[in-house]
């Protein structure tokens, strides 16, 4: 996806003045001269000047470059379901992983992506269980990372 | 100084080290191989099963694989056209046109041989120049560490980008991550928003993860571009012919490597600026700088060993003062810091013998990657023909439990999807990447070195220039900043 810098430069601007903003509340610690506020301001500073810089260049420019360009993917729905796919995926994961349990997410994660990815229906289901049960295998057995168990916590091996 | 190589020859030929280079030769071996697939993530990939080893094997594990990983690069690049790694990007078209000319084995061997070679090269410097640099370092002061870390961090922006603005904007927004949490002199919870997972920061590895392995698993799946085909059918005996190239252009081989260790060295410029520069460099003093891009095999020999070479390179500053030389090392670091062999020069004298590892582990790496890397050209045609479509899957699910594994936390599962995301955007709108990992990474040396120098000069800012080796650090620095800008204007005027 292509934006033009001076989008980038406003999100930047507004980032830098934020954080200028909070570091001013930031206590100063009694005999000295400096505090926790000095290096992430100074560091807010720099980027607020870039991000004004990148805003005129990005205007400048703007008869050459569009505000924002949508990439050749999305256009495909495929592609673009599979952006989807993924994201949501990983966020899926994030937040039911826990009450679910690791097997049936990885599962679930897995046959999704490989199914937009063009495996076949048979192959992502068979294939997506070997490889949850595999990484299973070797985190939570041999590695020893509590993967969590969820819905399957009565049948945990 | 025996005692302690005695101890490191024990533990680099412990069986369990051994066995732990070959399988991360084969796994390096592989992700170089496959288009897509680059070191860094490789290195991302393997830190959470490295957080379950001893030191040693855990730095034998990611030496070996990046070695691999680099060489193998150049076989997709030889026999599809595509840069299995970007440090092969630069002699993809020449090695192709040799492929389509038949002499695809002379390509993929001068590929192997030389960077074997440029790898034993770089790992000498890395040998000779990081204990003396160890010894001057010791009588840094904050005042020229501070100076360090601001050269280090400047050469990313300036000298490995072609665009220093965009370059100065990633390297803040990764000074700004690394200001997250509770890790600073003052000791005062920064950028929290009350949430206690942030009060130590955002982990490094999560963040790793996620601009090296999720950002390329995002490409994969957004990718349009129909899949590449194989031009050759078999691939001879890559050796022959490589003896009578190695006495052909043996200063190639010397500048190259030579090129490729001193650009390791500087933060931020890795193996694949090392390959462009190089292969640049042999077209400029080539006596056939007409035959360059038709099929040329000297250009392949001089950057094959550069590439190679900045991987050895970039361990310099990394294990001297903790700056990273590239992407590769950046992580390196983090996996250091965890295994208590925190880098810097105190480190040569307290643990010897875990440096002498890392240079033995070096010198394996780079002999065993010629009888592995041919057996992996004879099975390249089956490496290429692996299916993306179940192997991408698999790495992110990869990336999701190996990230959990680090802290057995789902925030830094969400940290890994934010880091990746920012990495994909940023990457496509001409945003070098390499800044912000190094301004995460250093970004907690630069303030503490600044804020105890700032303390002790009282807040005079002439301090920062009154001892011998800061002032010329000092001195350096300013020029990098403002000698662009000056030259323009007298250009100008």
């Amino acid at each position: 996806m292509k934006v033009n810098d001076a989008v980038f430069g406003l999100v930047l601007t507004t980032l830098g003045v934020t954080v200028l903003t909070v570091v001013q509340s930031y206590p100063k610690i009694p005999g000295q001269q400096v505090g926790p506020a000095l290096f992430p301001g100074l560091i807010a500073l720099g980027l607020s000047i870039c991000g004004v810089i990148l805003m005129i260049r990005g205007w400048l420019n703007r008869s050459k470059i569009a505000w924002f360009e949508a990439p050749e993917w999305f256009h495909s729905p495929r592609h673009r379901s599979g952006f989807g796919i993924l994201m949501g995926g990983i966020i899926f994961y994030i937040a039911a992983s826990n009450t679910i349990g690791f097997l049936p997410t990885a599962w679930l994660l897995l046959v999704a992506l490989m199914l937009n990815l063009k495996v076949n229906l048979v192959r992502s289901t068979v294939l997506a269980l070997l490889i949850a049960l595999a990484v299973h295998f070797a985190l939570y057995k041999l590695l020893r990372v509590p993967l969590p168990w969820g819905w399957m916590a009565p049948i945990a091996w | 100084m025996w005692t302690a190589l005695m101890q490191a020859f024990g533990m680099v030929f412990e069986p369990y080290t051994l066995m732990v280079m070959v399988f991360a030769s084969l796994f390096g071996l592989f992700v170089g191989a496959v288009p897509g697939l680059t070191a860094t993530m490789a290195t991302a990939l393997l830190v959470p099963v490295t957080f379950f080893m001893a030191p040693i094997p855990a730095i034998a594990a990611i030496v070996t694989a990046t070695a691999m990983a680099i060489f193998s690069g150049d076989i997709p690049g030889c026999l599809l056209r595509i840069p299995g790694t970007p440090a092969s990007a630069a002699y993809t078209d020449e090695a192709y046109a040799m492929t389509r000319k038949g002499q695809a084995e002379v390509a993929l061997g001068a590929g192997l041989i030389f960077s074997a070679v440029g790898g034993l090269f770089g790992t000498a410097v890395l040998i000779l120049a990081a204990p003396a640099l160890a010894d001057f370092a010791i009588q840094f002061s904050s005042f020229e560490y501070f100076w360090l870390v601001l050269l280090g961090l400047t050469c990313a922006v300036f000298i490995t980008s072609d665009r220093p603005l965009k370059g100065i904007i990633t390297l803040i927004l990764g000074l700004l991550v690394a200001c997250v949490g509770l890790g600073n002199p003052a000791g005062f919870p920064r950028f929290t928003f009350g949430n206690s997972e942030m009060m130590g920061g955002i982990g490094m590895i999560p963040m790793m993860i996620g601009m090296f392995a999720i950002s390329e698993v995002i490409r994969y799946v957004v990718d349009t571009s129909p899949p590449a085909e194989l031009v050759v059918e078999k691939v001879g005996n890559v050796l022959t012919g490589q003896w009578e190239l190695a006495k052909k252009y043996p200063i190639q081989i010397l500048r190259g490597s030579a090129l490729g260790t001193a650009v390791g060295a500087l933060p931020g410029a890795g193996a694949d600026i090392a390959a462009w520069m190089s292969y640049a460099m042999s077209k400029k003093f080539s006596k056939e700088p007409e035959k360059f891009g038709t099929g040329h095999i000297e250009g392949i020999v001089e950057s094959g060993a550069a590439n190679n070479s900045a991987l050895a390179g970039a361990w310099i500053p990394a294990l001297v003062f903790g700056i990273p030389g590239d992407s590769i090392t950046a992580i390196v670091i983090g996996v250091l810091y965890m295994k208590n062999m925190n880098p810097g020069p105190t480190l040569f004298t307290t643990q010897p013998q875990n440096i002498y590892a890392v240079f033995l582990l070096f010198i394996i790496a780079n002999i065993i990657m010629i009888p592995l890397g041919i057996l992996c050209i004879k099975a390249s045609k089956r490496i290429l023909k692996v299916p993306r479509n179940i192997l991408m899957p698999l790495i992110l699910l990869f990336c999701i439990v190996g990230t959990f594994a680090i802290n057995n936390s789902l925030f830094d599962v969400g940290v890994m999807l934010v880091a990746g995301v920012v990495a994909y955007l940023l990457e496509e709108n001409e945003f070098p990447i390499a800044p912000a990992i190094l301004g995460v990474v250093l970004g907690g040396m630069l303030e503490e070195n600044f804020i105890t120098s700032m303390i002790k000069s009282d807040g005079n800012l002439m301090a920062f220039f009154e001892r011998p080796i800061a002032a010329t650090l000092g001195v350096m620095t300013l020029l990098v900043w403002f000698a662009p800008l000056a030259l323009k204007r007298m250009r100008r005027s």
